[in-house]
C-alpha cells in the first residue's frame, strides 16, 4: 500500500473513528452529570431563547470591549473564517468530501482559495507569536495549547504546499496533507479544539441560566 | 441626604471588621494533604454539568483579563480571571474529567500541593468580587465567577479563608449577624431611628405581608436606611414587618465559601417570613444578599419558596409606575447611577432604579459603561473586609472614580450598601469630593405628603 492510499484509507478511517468516539465520550461525560433543579422563581420563562441567543450574539464582541482586544479578536476572525473557507469552499475538498457522505456544493476559484489559505497560516503565526509573547497568554498556555496549534497549521500548510507542488512529488505531498488532517481529527476530542461542540454548550448554558435570571450577557 | 453615623473612612471599623493584629488566614490545624483533599472535594461537592462544562470549554484566549479591573489596573497576569481557579481545573481536569483516567495514566497533569491553595488564597478571595464582568467578553460565555464561588467553597471547607472574611462569616454563624447587629443591638437601632426620624417601624408584627430585612452594614454605618424603608412602607399603607429573628439579610456564609452557614442565614429569613405568612421578603440595599436570597434562596431551601423575593430597587420602581409610592420631582440635578453587579449584571433587577430617578425628576447621565457592563466598585464579593486587599482595592477604585467624573453628573446614586461603605472608604482614601447616595433614602426624601396612612398597621392595610 502506498502512502497515499494508506493515508486515504486505513489512517483516515482510524482518525474518524478516534474522532466521533472521542467527541461523543467527552460530550456524554459532561453533560450527563447532575443538574440541580432551580426552584427560584424565574424572571423569564425562555432559558431556550436565551441559550440560542447568546449563541449568536457572542459571536460578535461587545463595543466597550472592542479596543483592548482588537488585535486578538482580528486573528482570531481570520483564521476561523479562513479555515471554514478553505475546508469547505476547495473543489477537491467538496469532492472527497463528497465520495465520502454524497453531499456537496459549488466551490471557489482555486486563485481565491490560496489567497485564503495564505492569509489563514499567517494569521495562525501571528496568533501563536502572540501566545508565546503576551504575559497573559503564556502564563495561561500549556501544551495543549501549543499542540492544538501544530495540528491546526499543518494541513493548512501542508494543503498550500500540496497545491504549490512544492517540496517533492504531488502524491507524497497529498498523502502528507491528508496525513494531518487525520492527526488533527485524533485530537480534536481531547484538547482544546473541542471548543468546535463546546461553544455551543459553553454558550447555550451560561445564555439559559442567565435568561432566567434576567442577568446580562 | 446620607446622613452616616460613623464618617467615611475611620479604617478598620467603619468597615465592620476589625483589621488583626496579627494575620490568622489559616483556620484549624489540618495536616497539609488532608488540607488539600477536603479542598477538592468540597469543590466538586456541588459540581454538576453547568461548571464541567465551563472548566472543559476554556481556549486560553485571555480576553478574560481586560474585562477584570485588577488585571486592566495592575497588568499582572495573574489576575486573569480564569487563572484564579488554576489550581481547581488542574485538579478537576486530572481527577474527574472525561478523559481523567488517561490524564492520570499519562502523568499529564500533576498533582495540585497545599502551598498553591495557599498561594491562590488572594486570587480567590482579595481579587475576585465574583462581580461576573468576565463573562461578558469571554467567547465561551464561561460564568468565571461561580468557579470562584466553588472554589471559595473548598477553600473554607479546607480552612484557608482570608482572616477577616472568614472572622466575619463565622460571627454571623455565631451571633446571627457577621458585624455585631445581634437582635439586641438591631432593636436599639430600631428604637433610637424610630424616635430620632418620628417614624413608626414595625417589630415583630405576629402577622405582616411584607417582612422587610436589612443589612448589617445599614444597621451599622447607614441607619437611615431603617427609617427610609419605614417612611416608604407607612405611605404605601401596607402591613410590614422586621422580625427579630430574622433580619439580617448579608450573608457571609455565601462570601466565604461556606455553604451550610449560607444555608443557616437564609433560613432564619425563611423561617422568619413564614411565621409572619408573609406573601413578600423585601431585600435591602445591598447585592450579595439579592443573590443569596432571589436566586439561591430556594435552592437553600429544597423548594419553592411560598413568598415572592424583591430588591428594593425594583419594588420602588413597581410601586413608583403604579401609584402606590407617589414622589415629587425633588432631585433637580444630574445624577449618575452605579449599577451594583449583583443586583443589575449577576441579579437582572436593571431598569427600576432609572424609573424611579426619573421620577424624582433626575437627568440620568449614564455613565459610559452601564448596566450589565458597568465597572464594579472593588469592594463586593467580601473584598471589603479583606484589610491586605485595600491596596490593591483602592487601584480598582480608580477606574470607577474616573467613570463617574466622566458623567459630570453632580450627584452619584446606588442601591447597595456595601457599594456605598466601598465609595465611603475611597472617597476618604483618595479624598474625593463624590459621594455615594441611596436610591432608597432618595425615595423617602421625596415622597408626596399627605401619607395615606402614616403608620398603617395589619388592619385594613394593602397588599404589597
Ligand atoms: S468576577 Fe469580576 S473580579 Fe472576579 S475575575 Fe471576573 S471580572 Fe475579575
Ligand atoms: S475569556 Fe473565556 S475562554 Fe478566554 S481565557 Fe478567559 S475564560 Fe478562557
Amino acid at each position: 500500500m502506498d502512502l497515499l492510499t494508506f493515508a486515504r484509507g486505513p489512517a483516515l478511517q482510524w482518525a474518524l473513528v478516534i474522532f466521533v468516539v472521542g467527541t461523543i465520550w467527552r460530550l456524554i461525560g459532561i453533560l450527563l452529570l447532575p443538574r440541580k433543579p432551580d426552584f427560584n422563581e424565574p424572571r423569564s420563562t425562555h432559558p431556550w431563547r436565551g441559550a440560542l441567543g447568546l449563541i449568536v450574539r457572542r459571536t460578535v464582541p461587545k463595543r466597550e470591549f472592542a479596543g483592548p482586544t482588537a488585535f486578538g479578536n482580528t486573528i482570531g476572525y481570520v483564521f476561523h473564517f479562513g479555515l471554514a473557507i478553505v475546508v469547505f469552499g476547495f473543489v477537491p475538498h467538496i469532492l472527497f468530501i463528497r465520495s465520502l457522505t454524497g453531499l456537496h456544493w459549488p466551490g471557489l476559484p482555486s486563485g481565491v482559495i490560496y489567497v485564503v489559505g495564505a492569509l489563514t497560516l499567517a494569521a495562525l503565526v501571528a496568533a501563536l507569536v502572540r501566545r508565546l509573547s503576551h504575559p497573559v497568554l503564556r502564563l495561561l498556555s500549556n501544551a495543549d495549547d501549543y499542540l492544538s496549534w501544530l495540528v491546526t497549521a499543518a494541513p493548512v500548510l501542508t494543503g498550500l504546499m500540496a497545491a504549490a507542488h512544492w517540496g517533492g512529488p504531488y502524491p507524497r505531498l497529498l498523502a502528507i496533507h491528508v496525513l494531518s488532517v487525520c492527526v488533527l481529527l485524533a485530537w480534536l476530542p481531547f484538547g482544546k479544539l473541542m471548543h468546535v461542540f463546546l461553544v455551543f454548550v459553553a454558550r447555550g448554558t451560561t445564555g439559559a441560566l442567565f435568561a432566567r435570571k434576567g442577568a446580562s450577557t | 441626604m446620607n446622613t452616616t453615623t460613623v464618617k467615611a473612612g475611620e479604617g478598620s471599623v467603619a468597615r465592620g471588621v476589625p483589621m488583626p493584629d496579627v494575620r490568622q488566614d489559616k483556620q484549624g490545624d489540618l495536616a497539609p494533604q488532608e488540607r488539600l483533599d477536603i479542598a477538592m472535594r468540597n469543590f466538586v461537592r456541588d459540581f454538576g454539568a453547568v461548571a464541567a462544562t465551563y472548566l472543559e470549554s476554556c481556549i486560553h484566549c485571555g480576553n478574560c483579563a481586560e474585562a477584570c479591573q485588577y488585571y486592566v489596573q495592575t497588568g499582572d497576569p495573574r489576575y486573569t480571571p480564569i487563572w484564579k481557579i488554576e489550581p481547581f481545573k488542574q485538579a478537576y481536569k486530572r481527577e474527574m474529567s472525561p478523559f481523567a483516567p488517561i490524564i492520570r495514566a499519562l502523568g499529564l497533569k500533576r498533582r495540585v500541593t497545599v502551598e498553591e491553595l495557599e498561594e491562590w488564597q488572594e486570587l480567590i478571595f482579595d481579587s475576585c468580587t465574583m462581580c461576573g464582568r468576565c463573562t461578558m467578553i469571554c467567547p465561551m460565555a464561561i460564568d468565571i465567577a461561580s468557579l470562584v464561588g466553588l472554589a471559595r467553597h473548598g477553600m473554607h471547607k479546607a480552612g484557608l479563608v482570608p482572616h477577616e472574611l472568614f472572622a466575619a462569616a463565622e460571627r454571623g454563624e455565631r451571633e446571627g449577624s457577621p458585624l455585631g447587629a445581634t437582635p439586641k443591638v438591631f432593636k436599639e437601632r430600631v428604637d433610637w431611628i424610630s424616635d430620632e426620624e418620628e417614624v413608626e417601624v414595625h417589630m415583630d408584627l405576629p402577622q405582616a405581608d411584607v417582612l422587610v430585612t436589612i443589612s448589617s452594614i445599614e444597621i451599622q454605618k447607614y441607619p437611615q436606611s431603617i427609617a427610609a424603608l419605614a417612611k416608604v412602607l407607612n405611605h404605601m399603607g401596607l402591613s410590614w414587618t422586621f422580625r427579630s429573628q430574622g433580619y439580617e439579610a448579608t450573608n457571609f456564609g455565601l462570601l466565604s465559601g461556606n455553604a451550610d452557614w449560607q444555608r443557616h442565614m437564609s433560613m432564619k429569613l425563611i423561617d422568619a417570613a413564614i411565621a409572619c405568612k408573609a406573601s413578600l421578603v423585601l431585600l435591602p440595599e445591598c447585592g450579595h444578599a439579592y443573590t443569596a436570597m432571589r436566586w439561591q434562596g430556594a435552592t437553600m431551601y429544597g423548594k419553592p419558596l411560598p413568598f415572592k423575593v424583591r430588591h428594593i430597587s425594583e419594588f420602588l420602581a413597581e410601586h413608583i409606575a403604579d401609584g402606590s409610592i407617589r414622589v415629587r420631582k425633588g432631585l433637580n440635578k444630574s445624577v449618575t447611577f452605579h449599577d451594583p453587579c449583583q443586583v443589575v449584571r449577576r441579579g437582572g433587577a436593571i431598569e427600576g432604579p432609572r424609573i424611579v430617578l426619573e421620577a424624582l425628576g433626575a437627568e440620568i447621565r449614564e455613565m459610559r459603561e452601564n448596566r450589565g457592563m458597568n465597572w464594579c466598585c472593588g469592594g463586593g464579593g467580601g473584598v471589603i473586609s479583606i484589610h491586605r486587599a485595600d491596596a490593591l482595592r483602592y487601584k480598582a477604585f480608580q477606574i470607577k472614580m474616573r467613570q463617574v467624573e466622566d458623567t459630570g453628573a453632580e450627584m452619584l446614586v446606588t442601591s447597595c450598601s456595601n457599594c456605598r461603605l466601598s465609595f465611603d472608604d475611597s472617597q476618604a482614601h483618595f479624598h474625593w469630593d463624590k459621594t455615594a447616595h441611596s436610591l432608597l433614602e432618595a425615595v423617602a426624601e421625596n415622597l408626596d405628603t399627605p401619607p395615606a396612612r402614616a403608620a398603617a398597621g395589619p388592619d385594613g392595610a394593602r397588599a404589597p
